[in-house]
């Protein structure tokens, strides 16, 4: 098979899948189209993690963005009722320069790998690190820290979400009583 | 070498998706769409993160990774929040009708 081996093809394959889908998330008009193609490429991106053999953070992945943000950002989208018609486009000519303007960020990205040619091998077979036990044991042993300041960070934007998400009921009540 | 890519590979393929994300938010005025665009730039932050992890046998890379999908879960929480704040108000998410906020 063209002298590729089949984690090459699988390379090759989750590659594609992952830019097609992410190029369908930012030209689909309609948002709920848009949030399943994000989704899928976020499948993509997990079998990606698992080539690499990080088992958990793929399993992380999938539970954490497929599973919980992406049907946060659906119950948001239908909450609003949103679909193509409605959708807000911007001018012809701002999506040009956009487009120019990544292309030349790409070009400038690529550019920089130039003079990388070595061509370092990454080879995950014999990887143990992604398994659950090793990255368990760095993440409680040199990483304690940052992890109960992560726990914080999110009850913090719990907290937040809830106080900004609340309908504020003293200037409802204020309306009613002038109306 | 029973699986080996070459790390530039794996670098093309985190700059093409950055560059995506990039572009999206650039070239889209819905505020939805363009939170979407930021997950999917730091997703391919994630990935190289991942990639050079195991490319140097280091389990740093990955624990970071961990932290930054933490972070990305507070964001959403609090942007989605300001955002239907934004559409109760406003009857609209058009980044462009945010951009006059002071009134």
């Amino acid at each position: 098979m063209l002298g590729l081996t089949i984690t090459q093809w699988l390379f090759g394959i989750l590659s594609f899948l992952a830019i097609m889908f992410a190029l369908m998330v930012v030209f689909t008009r309609n948002p709920v189209n848009s949030v399943l193609y994000l989704v899928l490429t976020f499948f993509c991106i997990a079998g990606h993690y698992l080539l690499l053999n990080a088992q958990f953070l793929a399993v992380v992945h999938i539970v954490v963005y497929a599973g919980a943000i992406m049907v946060l950002f659906l119950f948001i989208i239908m909450l609003m009722n949103l679909n193509a018609d409605t959708e807000p486009r911007k001018h012809i000519v701002t999506r040009l320069i956009a487009g120019v303007i990544g292309g030349m960020l790409l070009i400038v990205m690529v550019g920089a790998l130039k003079g990388a040619e070595q061509l370092t091998i990454v080879r995950a077979g014999a990887s143990q690190i992604g398994l659950v036990k090793n990255l368990g044991q760095v993440l409680f042993h040199e990483f304690l820290f940052p992890f109960e300041v992560a726990s914080i960070l999110l009850l913090a934007a719990l907290v937040g979400a809830i106080m900004i998400g609340k309908r504020d009921t003293n200037t409802n009540d204020k309306k009613v009583i002038n109306n | 070498m029973l699986n080996g890519i070459p790390i530039n590979y794996y670098i093309m393929l985190s700059a093409v998706l950055f560059i995506i994300g990039v572009v999206g938010v650039m070239a889209r005025r819905n505020a939805i769409i363009i939170f979407m665009c930021i997950e999917l730039m730091l997703n391919a932050v994630n990935l190289l993160l991942v990639a050079f992890s195991t490319l140097h046998q280091d389990a740093s890379g990955q624990v970071f990774v961990f932290f930054v999908m933490a972070v990305a879960a507070a964001e959403v929480a609090v942007g989605l929040a300001i955002l239907a704040m934004v559409y109760r108000n406003l009857k609209s998410i058009d980044i462009d009708l945010l951009s006059r906020l002071k009134n």
